[in-house]
């Protein structure tokens, strides 16, 4: 069985600080981490090739820095790597990014599995995943928290809803992508730390995926970002200040007036 | 691919250098230049006010005939004999949208055994025109059997604008009709509108941060969009009418390769959190999990509910069911007390749409300022006992 | 300061290091509060292929040695030493078998403990052996194929948690010094089993049993090695060993004054961080002194016992001594730059004083580890042939 996880490097949004003055945010100085979804993706595939061999390859759209998240995920266990890197591909919204990435999938071949984080930290849509799927023209299921192999054909994945969960059955190839109880991520060992260190991880450009500069990036994509503000403070407000005894005294007058019920 | 400077236009003045959050401007000598680190955000587009900085244009895509393209649709979720309510405050908005384009609404219902009062409903919500799909294949939401069958009618029909909400229902098959259909699709817009050229403009958080970006989708047609639940206000006109049209399906557009096994419903711990008036939410601020109590005791006085941000449940400190935000609940409570907690735009997000917002934090510089109706800059940890007090007493 | 470390002695440290802070760190307070043994964390060292850096690879390990090791050790000890002591103990229990083990005890034995799937444990002390070993009373009389083992252990580092036991047993009581063994006895043998746990001052996340042998027979193959060599294997298992403890002594004072020098920064009092006022720079400064000091001892007595010295006890003890002494000294400090606050359970310095005492006890008390100086002082000088007056 091959499993492909899809991953994708993001800033380290906790660490993220917002000038106060323009509140834009401040790049410098934050880290990229993996996206913690991912993680997730990552471990459920290590799970399956604990349970039954599987041989499984991470790979990620992004700058050439992104090869140390490869790293990373190569050091807890997972078999190849592979870089999907051009600057042709800046730009991307979700679908030039699933173009992309179902192109890599396709040149890597012979995949029953593919695995996604359920959505990225910083975009937060949630749709590379299933678009990825609709591309590739295989069955998908989201939010899939527990996956069992009935046999070499068919899957039977536990997943979220709004209301509950559900079990569906999937025949492969397919694609999942998967939320926080799929696994606590592995640690790292040593022996795969010091495999990851000498991989060679190929780095494959529009050229290696023979697609078009047109297709992929901000020409292949279609959504645009036209305007970016910071939201208006609002013009109403009351700020309450003094000892704590008068900013009770205050808000709960304000409260009051205002017919808060419970007050 | 990155942000163009017309040098004819650019003063040097630096402002744009300032305000880029991927630190790729630099001043030149008679112009600013802009390096490889641009991800083509827009903010010194927007801030530039000699015009100097633009975009390049976005791909045309595959030769989407927009002109031939006309009416805004949505999504009508329906699940378990009803319609979710996301689906009536879609239409609230889009009713504004269609207005605006001078074009139709229609809502589009997909299920089994549907109810004619479920259609008509869904008009006095706003739309002129209900699609209704009825086959017993839709009766469990798949992924392939929804989204088929709505880009099948897409096809027919070509609306110019497509909205659905962002339910786990919205967010796992509306990917499959963008991707089907090749056109663009924008996830959690909190706010929605249309440009002077007709365009819908689609507005949610970005880069993690605080900061909110529009976005358009200029080729790609329908343009498609997913709100949360609790964003959008409905409105309700029960003199209304319109028109239900039942649509037949095609032979053979059901590819069956999904099985629905199981569908097991959960005690949904979050009800309280959803419909409660009243939220007193905890943040980082807090320190630790047992500082939770000081709210606690307060929702508990008032009858509200306890709601946490995204910071708090990473930290195990609440369960992820209590989480306010982006990636956790929308809110719309009378009362929303943000205890603690910083405001990051994706925490604000979920709880905007609050009658009365009031933030407690010892921070004046807290985002959660911006958005509060009502700031009390203290301790949290003097000033919260001694509100519980207060009204403790008011109450003997 | 640079130690030089090559790529993989980087990584051992910095997997030691990320699985202390991200997977330790929460659940340390609790472990000490509930006397509770660290068996997830033991699951995740052992998946981080942490547990058999010093054993060679041909019985599974990492083929690295005391130096590896040590840096894994105080990487863990920093954060805290009820776990990090667990994690050594296991390798105090397989040095036996590494030192002195026929070849098929080596094979069936030792890879289990490499991958962290089996804990060992040493057991030696009695209630009437602590610093004088050879006070031991535990027989192992032979009886055909078999041993058989009475008597009981004492104060047993991962007693009843580890599956594999090295123990010490008088085979010829008449021999003396020379007669008394080791053997392997394993968790479930016939007759072993354990007495309770003891409740500790420190180090409480660390199981401590007595070991009960009552007719308890063992296979003929579970000697270790030959009769009569036990006091020369536990002395040779204590100079590999012992730089291990200095580790947990290194990683303790690291993480205290880590702790000590953060408060020092952010409490103010008389409108400025305390770390302003000389006389807490001069504790942080001497509590910083000795930690470097401490390490830098520690890894340069870890890497001259890797090359094998004939003679190794002196240093062994020197460093087990002054990592000890070094460690309780920057714990009881630490608290006092915290004040009020070192000494409630809010902060994690007083348990790390409460640890820290442990340390100049077990494995040789540091009065015995000073006798060894001394005594390997007299043995080296008489040597001599220069004479310094």
């Amino acid at each position: 069985m091959h499993i492909v996880v899809c991953i994708k490097q993001v800033p380290d949004t906790k660490n993220v600080r917002i000038d106060p003055n323009t509140h834009t945010l401040v790049r410098q100085g934050v880290e990229s981490i993996i996206n913690p979804f991912d993680l997730f993706a990552v471990e459920g595939a290590l799970k399956i090739k604990d349970e039954s061999g599987a041989k499984v390859t991470v790979m990620t759209m992004g700058p050439p820095q992104a090869e140390e998240a490869l790293r990373e995920v190569l050091s807890r266990g997972v078999d190849e790597a592979v870089l999907l890197s051009d600057r042709a591909f800046a730009g991307s919204d979700t679908w030039a990014t699933s173009v992309t990435l179902s192109a890599a999938v396709r040149k890597l071949g012979d995949v029953d599995l593919i695995f996604c984080g359920k959505q990225a930290v910083d975009g937060d849509t949630a749709q590379v995943g299933p678009e990825v799927a609709t591309l590739l023209d295989i069955p998908y299921a989201t939010f899939v928290k527990k996956i069992e192999k009935l046999d070499d054909q068919y899957l039977k994945v536990t997943r979220q809803t709004d209301d509950g969960v559900e079990v569906w059955k999937l025949p492969t190839p397919a694609l999942i992508t998967v939320i926080k109880e799929m696994g606590e991520p592995r640690l790292p060992s040593l022996r795969h730390k010091m495999r990851a260190k000498k991989s060679q991880i190929p780095v494959w450009g529009i050229g290696e995926l023979g697609l078009d500069a047109n297709d992929v990036g901000l020409c292949g994509s279609f959504t645009q970002v036209v305007r970016v503000f910071s939201p208006p403070r609002r013009s109403d407000q009351l700020l309450i200040t003094g000892t704590v005894e008068e900013q009770v005294e205050q808000l709960f007058s304000y409260l009051k007036e205002a017919k808060v019920p419970g007050v | 691919m990155k942000a163009v400077v017309d040098i004819k236009k650019c003063t040097i003045c630096g402002v744009c250098e300032e305000v880029c959050p991927f630190t790729a401007i630099t001043v030149g000598e008679t112009a600013v230049e802009i390096s490889d680190e641009c991800t083509l955000c827009g903010m010194c587009v927007d801030t530039c006010e000699f015009g100097a900085i633009s975009l390049p244009e976005v791909g045309t895509g595959p030769g989407a005939d927009s002109g031939a393209y006309s009416g805004v649709w949505v999504f009508a979720e329906w699940r378990g004999g009803e319609v979710h309510k996301v689906s009536h405050e879609l239409l609230g908005a889009a009713r504004q949208l269609a207005d605006k384009r001078g074009v139709e609404l229609s809502a589009v219902l997909m299920g089994h055994q549907l109810d004619e009062a479920v259609a008509t409903d869904l008009i006095v919500h706003g739309a002129d025109t209900v699609y209704v799909v009825d086959h017993p294949q839709l009766d469990r939401f798949t992924n392939e059997a929804y989204a088929d069958v709505l880009v099948d009618l897409i096809r027919k029909k070509r609306p110019e604008i497509l909205l659905a909400g962002a339910t786990s229902i919205g967010r796992s098959f509306i990917p499959r009709v963008a991707a089907s259909l090749k056109t663009g699709l924008t996830a959690d817009c909190t706010e929605l509108d249309i440009s002077e050229e007709g365009l819908l403009l689609q507005t949610r958080p970005a880069f993690g941060g605080n900061v909110m970006a529009t976005i358009v989708c200029p080729h790609g047609r329908p343009q498609m969009a997913t709100v949360r639940p609790k964003v959008m206000k409905p409105i309700k006109l029960p003199e209304r009418q319109g028109r239900v049209e039942a649509v037949a399906i095609r032979e053979g557009i059901f590819s069956n390769r999904v099985e629905v096994l199981e569908v097991i419903p959960e005690q949904d711990q979050t009800a309280k959190l959803t419909e409660a008036d009243i939220i007193i939410s905890g943040g980082r601020g807090l320190g630790k999990p047992e500082n939770f109590a000081i709210l606690e005791e307060l929702a508990q006085l008032m009858k509200g509910a306890v709601g946490a941000s995204r910071g708090a449940v990473e930290e195990g400190w609440i369960t992820p069911s209590h989480q306010v935000g982006q990636t956790g609940r929308t809110v719309a409570p009378t009362l929303y007390m943000a205890v603690g907690l910083s405001g990051a735009i994706q925490h604000v997000v979920g709880m905007q749409g609050s009658k009365i917002i009031v933030a407690v934090n010892k921070d004046p510089h807290a985002p959660i300022f911006d958005v509060a109706t009502c700031g009390v800059v203290a301790d949290l940890f003097e000033f919260m006992p001694a509100l519980i007090r207060k009204i403790k007493q008011e109450r003997e | 300061m640079n130690y030089f470390l090559t790529e993989e002695q980087q990584m051992i440290q910095e997997l030691a290091a990320q699985v202390a802070r991200e997977k330790i760190r929460p659940v340390r307070a609790q472990l000490d509060e509930q006397e509770e043994f660290p068996w997830e964390i033991m699951k995740i060292l052992a998946q981080a292929d942490l547990f058999g850096l010093y054993i060679p690879e041909a019985y599974g390990g990492m083929g690295g040695g005391i130096f590896e090791n040590c840096l894994a050790i105080e990487q863990i000890a920093q954060i805290c030493i009820g776990v990090a002591t667990t994690f050594a103990a296991s390798g105090l229990g397989a040095y036996p078998i590494l030192l002195n083990g026929t070849e098929e005890q080596k094979d069936r034995y030792l890879p289990d403990i490499a991958s962290g799937k089996r804990l060992a444990a040493f057991g030696l002390t009695e209630s009437g052996a602590g610093s004088d070993v050879a006070g031991i009373k535990t027989t192992a009389v032979r009886d055909g194929e078999h041993y058989i083992l009475n008597g009981t252990k004492q104060w047993i580092t991962n007693g009843g948690e580890a599956e594999i036991y090295s123990v010490l047993a008088l085979t010829d009581r008449s021999k003396g010094p020379r007669g008394a063994s080791f053997f392997i006895v394993e968790k479930g043998d016939a007759g072993f089993s354990f007495g309770k746990k003891e409740k500790k001052l420190g180090i409480r996340a660390s199981a401590t049993r007595e070991l009960v042998f009552q007719d308890c027979r063992v296979p003929k193959e579970r000697l270790i090695g030959r009769e009569g060599v036990g006091f020369i294997t536990a002395m040779k298992t204590f100079d590999k060993s012992r730089p291990g403890i200095a580790a947990l002594g290194v990683g303790l004072c690291q993480g205290a004054l880590d702790i000590a020098v953060e408060y020092a920064r952010k409490r103010e009092q008389f409108g400025k961080p305390i770390i302003s006022f000389q006389a807490i720079q001069h504790k942080l400064a001497d509590m910083a002194i000795k930690t470097e000091a401490s390490r830098a001892l520690l890894y340069s007595v870890a890497r001259h016992m890797d090359t094998e010295p004939p003679d190794s006890s002196k240093l062994a003890a020197m460093v087990k001594v002054f990592s000890g002494d070094t460690a309780m000294a920057v714990a009881t400090e630490a608290v006092q730059v915290l004040g009020g606050y070192g000494y409630m359970q809010d902060y994690p310095l007083e348990k790390m004083m409460r640890d820290a005492k442990i340390l100049q006890i077990y494995e040789g008390t540091n009065e015995i580890q000073r006798n060894i100086i001394g005594q390997e002082l007299n043995k080296e000088y008489s040597r001599l042939k220069e004479t310094f007056f």
